[in-house]
């Protein structure tokens, strides 16, 4: 089974652009389930199972940071895939947190960007763009082909991934993306995060509000030090 | 100044640049209800003015974004495309500073709220056009001619209005990004002076393809594409009765334009200023019909 994690900051169009992958996957006969993490509300999983009669599923993160989350239910949901007969298994997830990324190694990772959310986003986005296997830029029907080359330079500046334009509102350039997907490689158990982003479990994920390190656990820091592990 | 790209799907070493594009042509598909198209080949040549034309919902657009998206046989009409008369790379859309294509549409808009001249820099500067000094002063004095309200250079991207706005993004477009090849759809609401707009463009060795409601662009083009259900359903190229109507309808339409005016001057319109202009057009179309 081929595992997809796509991540974006919200409205990016991540959904948008999974429903035209996934469209066109099954059109080629591939089996797809979905996954939707989000905080607390998402309509996405509803909407696979039933404009696409795939197994698809929500998962809530609550009081926990979405991207720790992800680490601790990745497993599971991949098992749930493989249950439900599934050869492509794709991960929206909520990408909240720009210094996390969900993408796990031989996955395939996509960072989705909308190309009006301003010329230097790519520049502000750490490892959720850095560590993906390609970028997919969306609403490139909405500004001037002068700004996407800005855009296209701006990012690849930042990380040098192929980049796909889309106008994902009307399936156009879907093609492409589906071709890499199509191109990655089966998934591999113990699956290992890519990066070594901040995703200590921490108490204040947890939601223990007390400000101060003295009141939490797990790896913290003191104004002045470097972090350290405190607990058990 | 343009993008080098292979030119073919397998990997001969040849390439072509942007200024080597000499034409485009498409191959019929089918229409909305999969009838096959009337017209089954048509090219688009350097130099060419093209109009697409027919109601709403005929097809138009559609038949655009097939030369955008360089279709091969892989969209909903079925058509294919091809550069200099072979199926162009994929790959030329990676990049769309390689991609000889650009599409303007009624919702492509700036968004950068940086000043125009310095926006018109940094994208002469990735196409590398900013060698040649005078770029982004030919850019705007381009883009000046196209809009009836003139463009300040210190003004934010964002300032500018839908008129200014769109005749920037044409003046980008053929100046910096050397496009050979612009799709204009439905431009003509934006307050572009047409005719004048027309003209200019004829200066530069390009294909300009207009999705287009309006007579002025339709007849003054080279030839327009007729579209019905979908489909490619005429060639017409414009004969000498047509050559004839277009100046009156291009006077018609400058009338029109001077009343326009005359409203925004807080003028009131007459019986005695309507008349002279009226007379003065019946009297012309007079003369070119004798
Ligand atoms: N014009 C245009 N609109 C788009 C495009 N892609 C997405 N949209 C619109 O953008 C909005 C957000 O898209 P979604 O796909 O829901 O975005 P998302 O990233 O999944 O959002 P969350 O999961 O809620 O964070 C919707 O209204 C889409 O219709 C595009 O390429 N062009
Ligand atoms: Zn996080
Ligand atoms: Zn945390």
């Amino acid at each position: 089974m081929k595992l997809i994690i796509c991540a974006g900051p919200p409205t990016c169009g991540k959904t948008t652009v999974l429903k035209q992958v996934t469209n066109k996957l099954l059109a080629q006969g591939r089996r797809v389930a979905y996954l939707k993490e989000d905080v607390q509300f998402a309509e996405e999983a509803t909407m696979f199972s039933e404009e696409f009669g795939i197994p698809s599923k929500a998962a809530y993160s609550g009081e926990i940071c979405p991207d720790h989350s992800h680490v601790l239910i990745l497993k599971e949901a991949v098992e749930w895939a493989e249950k439900n007969q599934a050869d492509i298994f794709i991960v929206e997830t909520a990408g909240l947190c720009l210094r996390c990324a969900p993408y796990v190694e031989g996955g395939f990772a996509i960072c989705v960007l909308e190309v009006t959310s301003g010329m230097n986003l790519p520049r502000k986005i750490g490892p959720m763009l850095t560590l993906a296997d390609i970028a997919v830029v969306t609403k490139i029907d909405l500004v001037s082909q002068a700004e996407r080359e800005v855009f296209r330079m701006n990012l690849t500046e930042v990380a040098p991934i192929p980049v796909i334009e889309t106008d994902a509102l009307h399936g156009i350039n879907i093609d492409r993306i589906v071709r890499e997907v199509e191109k990655s490689p089966e998934i591999k158990q113990p699956m290992v995060l890519r990066g070594n982003p901040p995703l200590a479990v921490c108490t204040i994920c947890a939601g223990k509000k007390e400000i101060g390190w003295e009141n939490h656990f797990g790896v913290v820091r003191t104004l002045e030090s470097d972090p350290f592990y405190q607990g058990e | 100044m343009s993008g080098i790209f292979p030119f073919s799907r397998n990997n001969e070493p040849s390439s072509l640049t942007l200024e080597d594009v000499h034409s485009v042509t498409l191959l019929g598909g089918h229409g909305k209800v999969g009838q096959k198209e009337t017209v089954t080949e048509v090219k688009f040549e350097m130099g060419n003015v093209v109009s697409i034309v027919g109601p709403t919902g005929s097809g138009k657009t559609a038949l655009i974004n097939d030369i955008e998206l360089f279709a091969n046989a892989n969209t909903p009409t079925g058509r294919r495309m091809l550069i200099n008369g072979a199926t162009p790379p994929e790959e030329l859309m990676d990049d769309p500073s390689k991609n000889p294509i650009a599409l303007i549409t009624q919702h492509t808009n700036f968004l950068s709220d940086l000043p125009v001249d310095v926006f018109l820099r940094m994208h002469a500067k990735i196409r590398r056009a900013h060698e040649h000094e005078t770029i982004v002063e030919e850019t705007l004095d381009f883009a000046n001619q196209l809009t009836g309200e003139p463009i300040i250079q210190e003004n934010s991207m964002t300032e500018l209005s839908g008129g200014q706005t769109r005749a920037l993004l044409i003046a980008d477009a053929v100046i910096i990004g050397n496009s050979p090849i612009l799709l204009l759809d439905e431009i003509e609401n934006a307050g572009i002076h047409r005719g004048r707009a027309l003209e200019l463009l004829r200066n530069y060795q390009k294909i300009f393809v207009f999705v287009t409601h309006d007579p002025r662009i339709a007849l003054l083009s080279d030839f327009r594409i007729v579209m019905s259900r979908g489909a490619m359903e005429k060639i017409i190229y414009p004969d000498e009765e047509e050559a004839i109507i277009i100046d009156r309808i291009g006077k018609l339409d400058d009338l029109m334009l001077r009343f326009r005016k005359r409203l925004w001057e807080g003028e009131r319109l007459s019986e005695k200023n309507l008349g002279g202009d009226l007379s003065a057009l019946l009297s012309s179309s007079k003369e070119t019909l004798s």
